[in-house]
């Protein structure tokens, strides 16, 4: 800890990094607050209540966009998850593979590209080529974005993990599937964990591009919870937003903590 | 096997992911390029003419009279949606440097749970966290309820739907970028330069200027490249905090998607965006190069 003494010390810098952190986490308290609200008003506080929670539970859209928002994430997770854990392998494993920054390019490049850009462009080649599968246009989507955010701790796990383990397991004359399933898998696992926990998220939070690319029937939760804002601040809309931001910093915490075992 | 099949197998497992970004990200950029070359259709869509109406369309006006006269309204979005980007990068760096100073000066136990909490609200709804800002910006929100009640003012200011709110929604919303690239930098920082810097006699914020700055700069353009891309895209800070009055280049685009039905017209908007983009990640490749670092990750 750095202190007075610390030559490293700067006066004032530990008091900027207090604000940062109200700064961050007051406005998110404040709508976790008004959520148990018991008064209409989403900001003057009149009694403790769980109203909100229950009418925004028994609400039928709501019920509709949950469950058009988890059939999205979980198959654009497992399809995300999928192709990024096989490139990742190739671009750190095989050394046949040319022009490897090229192609760790392209993987990241969803990240690179502005979303809104993503998303209309995504709109435009699904009217293009005349594709309507209603919640596959957004599973297809919510894939390709979440790419990126597999691939990255999962390619960071590999490149921190020993090769020699897998090297041992050739010499014992293991072939290349077996060295995979028996040690180089079970050794990713917490990468491959991680990196699907992200996606997860990433497609459950995902706004402007399903905004653009949803067709009618298959709205989403912040799909919705955005249509609920627009007309007026409501302490329903805390509410769902509450339950949806719990679920978020559970899977991320978990995923920190998986992915940085050792 | 012949060379051709032997380089298929080895790149075997890199082909879904390449291509179906291939396909489903470069294709559409592509047609998007097409398509603002393209006159607009009557319902949405595109009429398969060559026109380049839709870049025209960025500085002039047809008048009544049909002829093209200079108009500078989608320039002035243009230069706000830059503006509002700037002044985001920043408000960032401004209040990320220190954090990110003071985080690498921890000991590491501390370091991580720092990261970890700056890390969790990024990972937290976009659209959630721009929401709770009207909680706290609007008239009878917490900031003007409680001056209010202090008797500090009488009337609420005017704190949501101005592009000071914009910004601020963005910078809250993007500080982690430029915290982590800053911190990535200066976690490898050797003390020992700043006891040389403070055994020749320069004071603590001389020290910082010359030596801690310098080697953080390679973070701080990272960081800064991290903040202003999103930022000059951005649809819900503008759209929610910024009310209707203050477009920017990304709500502009997403309505020229929806009602205003002019597709060739929000293709050209994109590719403006995308061509800053670009010339934003050649600057950057070009100082890293110089640097001789890359983004660190």
């Amino acid at each position: 800890m750095t202190q007075k003494n610390d030559i490293r010390w700067l006066p004032g810098f530990n008091w900027v990094t207090l604000f940062f952190f109200l700064f961050l986490y007051l406005p998110l308290f404040i709508l976790v607050v008004f959520s148990f609200n018991a008064s209409r008003s989403a900001t003057v506080w009149s009694g403790f209540s769980l109203e909100w929670y229950v009418k925004a539970f028994a609400n039928d859209d709501i019920q509709r966009a949950t469950k058009n928002s988890l059939i999205i994430a979980v198959f654009s997770t497992t399809f995300a998850t999928t192709m990024a854990t096989m490139a990742a392998l190739t671009l750190s494993r095989n050394r046949a593979v040319k022009r490897k920054n090229l192609f760790g390019g392209v993987l990241i490049l969803p990240l690179m590209v502005p979303e809104i850009v993503t998303a209309v462009a995504t709109l435009t080649f699904f009217s293009a080529i005349g594709l309507s599968l209603g919640l596959g246009n957004i599973i297809i989507a919510h894939s390709v974005f979440c790419i990126p955010f597999a691939y990255l701790p999962i390619r960071a796990r590999l490149d921190g993990m020993d090769e020699n383990l897998e090297a041992a397991a050739r010499d014992l004359y293991s072939n290349k599937w077996a060295t995979l399933r028996l040690v180089t898998l079970p050794l990713l696992m917490p990468g491959i964990v991680s990196g699907a926990m992200l996606a997860f998220i990433i497609s459950l939070d995902d706004f402007i591009i399903t905004l653009m690319v949803a067709e009618a029937g298959s709205t989403t939760l912040p799909i919705y919870i955005y249509s609920l804002v627009r007309v007026g601040i409501t302490p329903e809309v805390n509410a769902i937003s509450t339950v949806l931001l719990g679920v978020s910093v559970l899977i991320v915490t978990v995923s920190y903590l998986v992915g940085n075992k050792k | 096997m012949t060379q051709f099949g032997a380089k298929i197998r080895s790149h075997a497992a890199l082909i879904p992911a390449t291509i179906v970004i291939g396909i489903f990200m470069i294709v559409p950029i592509l047609i998007i390029l097409v398509y603002s070359f393209l006159a607009p259709g009557d319902y949405g869509g595109v009429k398969p003419e060559f026109s380049t109406d839709a870049y025209q369309r960025l500085l002039f006006q047809r008048d009544l009279f049909d002829q093209m006269v200079f108009d500078p309204a989608y320039l002035k979005i243009a230069f706000r949606s830059v503006w509002v980007a700037v002044v985001s990068v920043v408000g960032c760096l401004v209040l990320g440097f220190p954090v990110a100073y003071y985080i690498a000066c921890q000991s590491e136990e501390r370091r991580n749970i720092y990261l970890l909490l700056i890390t969790i609200p990024f990972w937290t709804n976009l659209l959630i966290r721009t929401y709770c800002w009207i909680l706290v910006l609007r008239d009878t929100g917490l900031i003007n309820g409680g001056l209010i009640r202090l008797g500090l003012i009488d009337e609420p200011l005017t704190l949501l739907y101005t592009e000071g709110a914009i910004a601020l929604g963005l910078i809250y919303t993007y500080v982690p970028f430029m915290v982590l690239p800053i911190y990535a930098a200066l976690e490898r920082l050797d003390r020992r330069l700043i006891e040389a810097a403070r055994d020749l006699y320069s004071n603590r914020w001389v020290a910082l200027r010359h030596v801690v700055i310098p080697l953080a700069m390679p973070g701080i353009i990272a960081g800064s490249i991290l903040v202003y891309i999103p930022a000059l895209g951005a649809f819900i800070a503008p759209d929610l905090l910024g009310g209707g009055k203050n477009l920017m280049l990304g709500s502009l685009v997403q309505l020229q998607f929806s009602s205003a039905r002019n597709w060739p017209f929000g293709s050209a908007l994109a590719m403006v965006i995308m061509a800053m983009v670009l010339l934003c990640l050649f600057f950057y490749a070009r100082s890293a190069k110089k640097n001789g670092g890359g983004i660190q990750h």
